[in-house]
């Protein structure tokens, strides 16, 4: 069968991809030299800030500007939420006002007086009987005939409560932009995870507001942002208000968020709270679930997590209510919806292996295949995974015996995603002067965009990474897609590998003549341009390139296109040893392992940075992060980052990373890696804490009063 | 269990440790919220006289170079860096002295520049990342960064890189669990704290064996 002109090179062939490369945008970012939107400065820049509610639920009763509008440095004022309207959490937009400076605007929102009539609120959302008529039916179904399955007397059953509570995505550079009008064009620096799908978003908002810009008239730089997490797909309220108090005020205007606001109204990852009932039969072999879960997304409540998680159980019944509340709204977070349906899955299932007397690997490794025809990756998984933990040595069944206040226990979780590349474009250039350059309206959120792109385009023309430039981050680029759901190294791994080969057989067909070699009998390797099998008849890259004369090679790459370069779907298992600490409640991490599989790897040492952050990014939702509500006032009480708690360096403990490859895997092409491996580490450390003190906390973070609460009700002394 | 409160002039220069800066610093976050009003209690001692409201002319000494600006006391260094100097890669993320996104060197220590106030520093040697070195010329602990990949999105790394030139500098033979004390400081989103650990050691190593002190 003849090779699809677009396939990725056989493992033999590759000198670049798989290899464990250095990410190329390091020295930028090690150096301080990386320029992000936090860090645009330009001629005449004024700063923006906004007045917000500091109700939960209120409406407007009084409102005046005027002191702040006469405060010299006050360039303009914008009101958004007038007299009579109602705000609907702390932290909805009343003003807008952009001064020459952020100490003269932080003043300025000092002079706005607003008067509230205070209106009921809710806030939080565990416990479901105060919900009232906030809470909705939010769908469910069923499956098989699951009251039949639970009443078999040959199952047993386990039954129990599990939650995990909201976060915040916490990106260290807030969302923001800047905001520059030349004549009737826009161009925004915006820190974004969205570079080709900001202008129109811009554009929409804009012309609803009623202004006149068309979206060609609108660009939007980034080249580096700070974190997003899922939480910076769209310009947000905040930057239409920019662009539109930059047009007021006739001068460039910046607005990134401040902390608390940042913690408040751009990051939630919504709650999941369920009752969960399973059974199985003595053997292991799973029969039945049901479940009621809840949780909030914040005013729009929240739909239901994908339950049962990534096993099928024959006989399911789920049904959800969605909680509408009076907090900041809930956005996108890494693998929307499975960290919460792993936590609330696994935990259920782990229990019901302890009341089994089963060890959790044999019981899910038994249960493997009712996974979407995964289970043969999960065993070999599971089987790689404890084999790196120790496990035969280290587990035990729940309730470590030692005498010891100090338990140790250990825990395994599985999860799945999907992670097929976006549509795309890119043009890839070769220069007479042997520069290549590929260009493409992605971004790079630190997960690696611009190293791959690197190393797809110099396998494909023997070169090394370095002589690739790469240029993203500029909507006016060939469009690429958002970077959301793991779709980007899919998308621009496949667009580069496609615009490569179409550029280096330009180049081939070039150079043929004068090497006496048909152009398809020419290869790029080590740095030349020579006959497939007479490495004599060879130019350097340089001397070949300078055929070209002043002619430019370009071509274009897309994506899909054809011969698939990906797939979609990974398995991925995790597991974390743990010690607790039973007169304290303090969790310690000792070890995490991952095991992952994402198809094709491009750069070894990128992924595993992915996978080491998933974990460490797990481990700090597992242990300390929530969003505290109080019920009073309606305010979150730890809108900062003293004491809305981020793991350290020191809490980490020992991490193994250990990614599938090889035959098998390779054959599968790029599926994206971003989401997956943040999925598990909240099962496998609930799952750990429970082995350890054999008891079940049940609400993630597993902070030190809860440790404590569960032990009170038993466990191990 | 408090220490003492101490004024950034009573630090003694010899022996003192980033760890013994952490554990003021933590002090300070458990007692709540001291730790403005310290860097505002030093303030006096240092100056002349009393200072504003309006802005004064001040001249820094940041990365050997000395910077003429007028600053309203009230600016801390990190937005005169930033703002008026344009040297952003300390960047404000918590700021209240939590994160170390925004960490400097002062006179030999590693300090929060969202805690100190632009006029406290005056007189004084302001090391930034961009004293350092550059991407075309890196310091070994940004080359040992970049090596270890102990960066993702980046927003954090100037403050890790900055925090641990400091750091080596007075624990020139770390351990793992120094490393992990030592940093403590500093906080990452994305989760570069394991290609840390080793891009500091491996940094330790080279900077014995060559440049000292960057």
């Amino acid at each position: 069968m003849d090779k699809c002109k677009y396939d990725w090179p056989a493992a033999g062939e590759r000198s670049l991809i798989g290899k464990r490369i250095k990410r190329i945008d390091g020295p930028a970012k090690s150096s301080g030299g990386a320029k992000y939107t936090y860090d645009i400065n330009r001629p005449g820049l004024l700063v923006a800030k906004i007045y917000r509610s500091p109700y939960a639920h209120a409406k407007i009763t009084a409102l005046d500007t005027s002191e702040a509008e006469k405060l010299p440095g006050v360039k303009t004022v914008q009101v958004i939420l007038g007299v009579g309207k109602e705000t609907n959490w702390v932290g909805d937009e009343i003003v807008a006002l952009a001064a020459e400076s952020e100490d003269i605007a932080e003043d300025a929102l000092r002079k706005i007086k607003v008067e509230f009539e205070e209106l009921p609120h809710l806030v939080l959302e565990e416990d479901l009987q105060q919900a009232g008529d906030h809470a909705k039916p939010a769908g469910g179904k069923t499956v098989g005939d699951p009251v039949k399955a639970f009443s078999d007397p040959d199952v047993v059953v386990s039954e129990g409560y599990y939650g995990i509570a909201t976060i915040t995505h916490c990106c260290l550079e807030a969302h923001g932009n800047v905001a520059e009008w030349t004549g009737e064009k826009l161009l925004t620096y915006s820190s974004t995870q969205n570079v080709p799908g900001l202008p129109s978003q811009f554009g929409q908002s804009l012309r609803e507001q009623g202004m006149n810009v068309p979206d060609k008239n609108i660009e939007t730089i980034c080249n580096y942002v700070g974190g997003g997490f899922g939480s910076k797909f769209g310009p947000d309220e905040w930057g239409i208000h920019v662009a539109q108090l930059a047009k007021a005020a006739g001068k460039p205007v910046k607005l990134m968020l401040d902390r608390n606001m940042e913690l408040e109204a751009a990051g939630a990852r919504p709650s999941s709270y369920a009752q969960i009932k399973v059974a199985a039969k003595k053997d292991g072999t799973l029969v039945a679930w049901d479940s009621h879960s809840w949780g909030t997304g914040g005013p729009a409540g929240t739909g239901m997590p994908p339950l049962p998680y990534v096993l099928e159980i024959p006989n399911s019944s789920t049904q959800h209510t969605s909680i509408s509340t009076n907090t900041g709204p809930a956005r996108a977070w890494r693998a929307p919806d499975h960290p919460q349906a792993a936590a609330l899955t696994m935990c259920a299932l782990e229990d019901l292996a302890a009341k089994l007397n089963i060890d959790p690997i044999e019981f899910f490794s038994k249960n493997a295949d009712l996974s979407a025809g995964r289970g043969k990756v999960y065993r070999e998984e599971f089987q790689i995974a404890a084999e790196l933990a120790d496990w035969k040595k280290n587990w035990h069944p729940r309730g470590d015996k030692i005498t010891s206040h100090i338990k140790r226990g250990m825990g395994v979780s599985m999860h799945t995603w999907g992670g097929r590349g976006h549509n795309g474009m890119c043009t890839v250039t070769i220069h007479p002067d042997g520069s290549v350059e590929v260009t493409t309206g992605s971004q790079d959120l630190g997960t690696g965009t611009r190293t791959v792109i690197a190393i797809v385009a110099a396998e494909t023309f023997g070169l090394p990474v370095e002589a690739i430039t790469v240029n993203i981050g500029d909507s006016k680029f060939p469009p690429d897609g958002a970077s959301g759901g793991s779709t980007t190294v899919g998308a621009v791994s496949a667009t580069t590998r496609r615009g490569s080969v179409d550029a280096r057989d330009q180049l081939f067909a070039t150079v043929a003549p004068s090497l006496g070699v048909p152009a398809d009998q020419l290869v790029a390797v080590g740095g030349h341009i020579q006959a497939k099998d007479d490495s004599s008849k060879k130019l350097t890259w340089k001397e070949a390139c300078a055929k070209l004369q002043v002619k430019t090679i370009q071509a274009t790459g897309k994506n899909p296109g054809q011969c698939a370069l990906g797939s979609s779907g990974v398995g991925g298992v995790q597991i974390a040893d743990v010690s607790v600490d039973t007169e304290t409640g303090l969790i310690k991490i000792n070890k995490m392992v991952a095991v992952q599989d994402c198809g094709l790897i491009i750069d070894l040492k990128t992924a595993e940075s992915v996978c080491y952050g998933a974990l460490i990014m797990g481990i700090s939702y597992a242990l300390h992060e929530e969003k505290i509500m109080d019920p009073i006032t309606g305010r979150m009480l730890n809108n900062n980052m003293e004491f809305y708690k981020l793991a350290g360096i020191g809490d980490i403990g020992e991490l193994v990373v250990h990614m599938m490859t090889g035959p098998g895997y390779d054959e599968r092409g790029t599926i994206g890696l971003g989401e997956p491996p943040v999925i598990s580490p909240g099962a496998a450390i609930s799952n750990a804490v429970a082995n350890a003190i054999g008891v079940r906390v049940p609400t993630i973070p597993l902070t030190p009063d809860k440790v404590l609460a569960a032990l009170a009700k038993g466990g191990v002394t | 269990m408090r220490k003492k409160k101490r004024n950034l002039r009573e630090l003694p220069g010899e022996g003192f440790s980033r760890r013994d800066f952490l554990k003021g610093a933590s002090m300070a976050v458990s007692t709540g919220l001291l730790a403005a009003p310290e860097a505002a209690t030093a303030a006096p001692e240092q100056s002349p006289g009393v200072l504003g409201p309006g802005a004064v002319p001040i001249t820094l000494q940041i990365n050997g170079k000395a910077h003429s600006l007028k600053v309203e006391p009230r600016v801390t260094l990190l937005d005169a860096l930033r703002n008026q100097l344009d040297l952003t890669g300390a960047k404000k993320v918590c700021d209240r002295g939590v994160c170390g996104a925004c960490t400097v060197i002062l006179d030999g220590r590693p300090v929060y520049a969202c805690n100190v106030l632009a006029i406290e520093a005056e007189g004084r040697h302001i090391e930034t990342i961009e004293g350092l070195g550059t991407a075309g010329d890196l310091h070994p602990v940004m080359a040992a960064f970049v090596e270890h990949d102990a960066q993702q999105c980046g927003f954090c790394t100037p403050g890790f890189v900055v925090a641990c030139k400091a750091f080596l500098d007075k624990h020139p033979n770390p351990t793992r669990e120094d490393v992990e004390h030592g940093l403590g400081g500093n906080l990452c989103r994305c989760g570069t704290y394991a290609g840390i650990r080793e891009a500091v050691l491996e940094a330790a190593q080279t900077l014995k064996g060559g440049r000292a002190n960057g």
